[in-house]
């Protein structure tokens, strides 16, 4: 029947399981960083989407549209690959010296994820009543100032649900930046496999961990969401 | 000269004075081909209460909100404390700031404390610290009778305390004017009363106020002026007591009729 002879100790102690840690604290890394700069960007990029400014609405929309549509590994290839050489030596030099991989993981993770995020948080906007920005500026706050202090806090409320959607993928399409070297977690799983032979072990521990990690920042956030911003559930 | 009265809301009495706050010159105003705002003059003076009535559609809400710009208009001149609206130039949010609009629906914030609703503005439009702010709001929400409910948010209030802590925040900025837009249109009727309570004090204190309101005792109570309003044009202006009394417009009398014996 099967031959195959199950070792759970290596990915459970010794070398390997400090190679799966290492991807562990590496993705975690990768994704918390990841989900801080996509949502500031996302909301960004959702005010200049709703701007009566028109070039500026055009803008977020020509991101949106363009980041939404291609393939994530592309766009982690670019940032990797290419964006490398247009830049000056000077840059280049600095960065060959830095962990360009990692930092090209979060560009690309950042800017895919921020536009999905982006979406979202305008359709929270558009749930919000157009009272509420009536009231706001009737008080004399500026459009800017009105969005900051009452229209989103109310729409990041009422998006938490799908955010936590788009940092939960974020999170598992932080194993892409295995392609390009960054040493995360799938990479480690693949490194301990191609050392082990032990794909079955390394990638059902690899499995385990992301949903654990996943539990922990959906399960976060919800709490967050239920302490912290939202003591009264809104009308 | 009447003795000076000590005004609820801490301000002295003053009686309409000359000072000129709010004056439409032939204002026009379209929504696409609506005209909803037809040739409108109206001069309001500091101190002044002023209740604008009419049927439903007939422009008295939209008149309101040109006020503070909330609505723009189209032709004429509108003058408000000292700022010409129609003037590109001119600074709508520091205008705004000195108007404080009180809304049919509250629109209270509701991400908020009662208590933060109130200070919101205070502490980021005129840089009052928190603590300012916040004995200010106090000394308000005990003036409206909503001390206890600085901690709660809006949905766990009944709409007259909404209304009456919308009344608070909007006094909170010390307006210069103050606009009310049926500010007990959408109120049970039991707590109709407590939010008016609080706007005929606010008037004895001498702020200058407009009211949209289908309240016929308020006006009749309260007010300097009423003005009646249907399609777009201001057909009667006068004294409470003339235009309840002796409406001259035909569509003035029906339109009492209608409010003060809906049954006939």
């Amino acid at each position: 029947m099967f031959k195959y002879q199950f070792d759970w100790s290596v990915v459970l102690s010794g070398q390997y399981a400090e190679w799966l840690l290492s991807g562990i604290k590496v993705t975690f890394q990768l994704s918390v960083v990841s989900i801080i700069f996509s949502f500031l960007l996302g909301l960004l990029i959702a005010v200049m989407r709703m701007s009566n400014v028109r070039p500026v609405r055009w803008f977020a929309h020509g991101y949106l549209e363009f980041f939404r549509n291609t393939p994530l590994l592309v766009q982690i290839f670019f940032w990797y690959f290419g964006s490398y050489k247009i830049l000056p030596m000077v840059i280049n030099d600095w960065l060959n010296r830095t962990n360009f991989e990692f930092a090209a993981a979060v560009i690309a993770l950042t800017i895919y994820t921020s536009a999905f995020i982006a979406e979202d948080i305008r359709s929270g906007v558009r749930s919000i009543p157009k009272e509420q920005m009536e009231a706001a500026r009737s008080s004399g706050f500026s459009y800017i100032r009105s969005m900051q202090y009452i229209i989103l806090p109310q729409a990041v409320r009422i998006t938490v649900p799908p955010l936590i959607n788009q940092f939960l993928n974020l999170t598992k399409n932080s194993s892409l930046a295995m392609t390009i070297g960054v040493m995360e977690l799938t990479y480690q799983a693949r490194q301990v496999e191609s050392y082990t032979f032990k794909g079955f072990e390394a990638f059902t521990a690899a499995t385990l961990v992301y949903v654990v990690i996943s539990m922990i920042i959906a399960g976060l956030m919800t709490l967050y969401s239920r302490k912290v911003l939202n003591p009264i559930r809104a009308k | 000269m009447s003795k000076p009265i000590q005004g609820f809301f801490g301000y002295a009495r003053i009686e309409p004075g000359e000072l000129s706050m709010i004056t439409f010159t032939e204002v026009n105003k379209w929504f696409k081909e609506l005209h909803v705002l037809k040739d409108i003059n109206l001069h309001v003076n500091q101190g002044e209460v002023v209740v604008v009535c009419g049927p439903s559609g007939s422009g008295k809400s939209t008149l309101i909100r040109t006020i503070n710009k909330l609505e723009p208009i189209n032709s004429g001149t509108l003058i408000v404390d000292g700022m010409d609206l129609s003037d590109k130039k001119a600074d709508i949010n520091r205008l705004r700031a000195e108007i404080g609009m009180v809304f049919q629906q509250f629109n209270l914030y509701p991400h908020l404390s009662v208590l933060k609703n109130i200070t919101l503005a205070p502490i980021k439009i005129r840089k009052l610290s928190k603590k300012d702010a916040e004995s200010d709001a106090m000394a308000l929400l005990e003036r409206v009778g909503l001390t206890e409910k600085r901690g709660a948010y809006p949905t766990q209030l009944s709409g007259g305390q909404q209304q009456r802590v919308a009344i608070a925040r909007a006094l909170a900025m010390k307006p210069r004017i103050m606009l009310f837009d049926e500010p007990t249109s959408a109120l049970d009727p039991e707590m109709i009363g407590e939010v008016l309570y609080v706007m005929k004090d606010l008037a004895q204190s001498g702020m200058t106020m407009m009211v949209v309101t289908h309240e016929m005792g308020f006006a009749s109570e309260v007010s300097d002026r009423v003005i009646f309003m249907d399609e777009g044009e201001i057909l009667e202006e006068a004294h409470p007591k003339d235009f309840f009394k002796n409406p001259k417009h035909e569509r003035a009398q029906q339109f009492l009729k209608e409010v003060l014996s809906p049954m006939h």
